[in-house]
């Protein structure tokens, strides 16, 4: 079933009696080429492209609760291209390009709103930095412009530029950058997959990995037991506890993340505004609501739902950068369990068990990079040789020492 | 969440710092291989439940502390100073 605007009339005029549901509700078969466990952005999108690309339909992809009931429906939705590190550099810019063709190559509106990004500087060695890293973007072929002070308060009049302590230098513009509908992407990706043959497996959680002379073999499930001598483990802040299951640790630490939406207001802010020494950003939904948030609550958490500390902390590096947030009303506040590396970059990599594979380390970035790791994930899954923007990301590098610290913080998971 | 040092009773857990699983007291000699760094430094067993963690009271007394807490409930179980503990399996 085709969306169009055309579609959308008629079904209008006949009650909307036509619409049927996007994706089937099958029963989980004996055996599968490949299994994904997790049903997020990035697992969605890795049978996507799998099907697509490589040609590979007999995929199933087992999620424990409903499609897109994670992270990837949690998140406050920035998709970006600004890295500065060789190995995220190119990584994400190939995943901008995608998003920049999502909607059409999907046929389903995933809102992706390129209505630029301001990361804002306060100092001069900061604009040193971020002339570095804008320049970087440049020989990435993406796109960045320094502004000055000036030139933020052309763009964004409503800040407080003479904060005492962080006065307004300037910023890194990024036009590319902006926002997308997070659950749109979840669904654009399942329909997409399921009309290629994927099975999207619900209320099916892992509960063991099967492996046999090192060789991974199938599934447990809460629905089964389920083969597949491919099996790729793309459970963002459950990473670990699924990987137990292989007898595996990895390089992973879980963390709490929060953010916060106003109630709906007129458009007041029409970018992406990152307040980085205060440890806070902001957006504005479609909707109208002002969605926001800021750095982990810093211990490690499985809890899903924040601490007041940080709600706090947030609340006060908003009125410090913006004042007239103070006369919004916040509705909601949540959390999300973010699988934290010790250089907050991402690990797209194959284990020592042979035909087991790991997605995951995607901290608190890996919404922007859904499409990108989708594809990168499934040419490794489909050929068994890394994709070119995505080869840097392997599990070893860790104990080779070379790691991608992008914050340049040191390895310790909560400081990324 | 409130943390109780045994120096300075139940306090708040903004005047303290976290640092990582209670591993890093497991420091290993300068020389060991380099896995046993990997092992030290990046692997997790990131459990869901009861861990043993590192914090420092930044804002009162200045002692690493060992706290055993539930990463579910964000219960805080036990607190102990950190001096003469070992890590990891403790
Ligand atoms: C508050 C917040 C704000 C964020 N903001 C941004 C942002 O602005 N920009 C950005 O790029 N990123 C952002 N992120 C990060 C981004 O959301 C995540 O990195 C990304 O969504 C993780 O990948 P995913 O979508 O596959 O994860 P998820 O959607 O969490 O998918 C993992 C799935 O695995 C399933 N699963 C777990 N265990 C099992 C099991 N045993 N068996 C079967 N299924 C299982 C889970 O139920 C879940 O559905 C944010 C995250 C949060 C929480
Ligand atoms: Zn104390």
């Amino acid at each position: 079933m085709r969306y169009s605007g055309f579609r959308l009339f008629s079904e209008g005029m006949t009650g909307n009696r036509g619409w049927r549901p996007v994706w089937r509700d099958p029963e989980p078969k004996p055996e599968y080429d490949v299994i994904i466990i997790g049903g997020g952005g990035h697992g969605l999108a890795t049978a996507y492209y799998l099907a697509r690309e490589h040609g590979l339909r007999n995929v199933a992809v087992l999620e424990k609760g409903y499609l897109g009931g994670g992270n990837v429906g949690r998140n406050t939705t920035i998709v970006r291209a600004n890295y500065f590190l060789p190995g995220n550099s190119e990584f994400y810019s190939h995943s901008l390009k995608l998003w920049e063709g999502l909607a059409q190559e999907l046929n389903f509106n995933v809102m992706h709103s390129q209505r630029g990004l301001i990361n804002l500087f306060h100092s001069d060695g900061q604009r040193d930095a971020f002339a570095r890293r804008g320049n970087a973007m440049i020989n990435q072929g993406d796109d960045a412009i320094l502004l000055d002070r000036e030139g933020v308060r052309e763009i964004l009049p409503y800040l407080d530029f003479d904060n005492a302590r962080f006065p307004i230098h300037g910023g890194l513009y990024h036009p590319r950058g902006g926002t997308a509908r997070h659950d749109a992407v979840a669904w654009g990706y399942a329909r997409g997959a399921d009309a290629r043959g994927v099975d999207l497996v619900q209320n099916c959680e892992v509960t063991g990995i099967d492996i046999s002379n090192g060789r991974v073999t199938g599934v447990q499930t809460t629905r089964g037991a389920i083969r597949a001598r491919k099996v790729g483990i793309v459970v963002a802040g459950r990473s670990g506890q699924v990987a137990a299951m292989a007898g595996m640790r990895l390089p992973i630490e879980s963390h709490i993340l929060q953010a916060f939406v106003t109630e709906g207001l007129k458009p007041v802010i029409d970018h992406v505004v990152s307040f980085g020494m205060g440890h806070f950003y902001i957006s504005q939904s479609d909707k109208g609501g002002l969605v926001f948030g800021g750095d982990l609550d810093f211990h490690a958490s499985y809890a899903q739902r924040g601490n007041l500390p940080m709600a706090e902390h947030v609340m006060e590096a908003g009125m410090a950068l913006m004042p007239m947030i103070g006369k919004a009303r916040v509705l909601r506040s949540w959390g999300g369990i973010m699988d934290m590396t010790p250089d907050g970059s991402p690990i797209i990599d194959r284990t020592a068990i042979e035909g087991l594979h790991v997605n995951c380390g995607w901290c608190y970035g890996g919404f922007k990079a859904v499409p990108g790791s989708g594809f990168s994930f499934a040419h490794l899954l489909a050929t068994g040789r890394h994709h070119a923007p995505a080869a840097r990301f392997r599990l070893d590098r860790f104990a080779r020492g070379d790691l991608i610290d992008e914050e340049g913080t040191g390895s310790q998971h909560n400081l990324h | 969440m409130r943390i109780t040092c045994p120096l300075c009773g139940a306090r708040d857990r903004r005047e303290f710092h976290y640092m990582g699983d209670a591993v890093y007291l497991d420091r290993p000699d300068p020389v060991a291989p380099a896995v046993a760094w990997d092992d030290y430094l990046h692997l997790r067993d990131n459990p869901a439940g009861e861990t043993r963690d590192l914090w420092f009271h930044e804002a009162g007394c200045g002692a690493w502390l060992v706290v055993t807490r539930n990463t579910v409930s964000h219960d805080v179980l036990s607190v102990a100073l950190a001096d003469g503990i070992r890590g990891g399996a403790g």
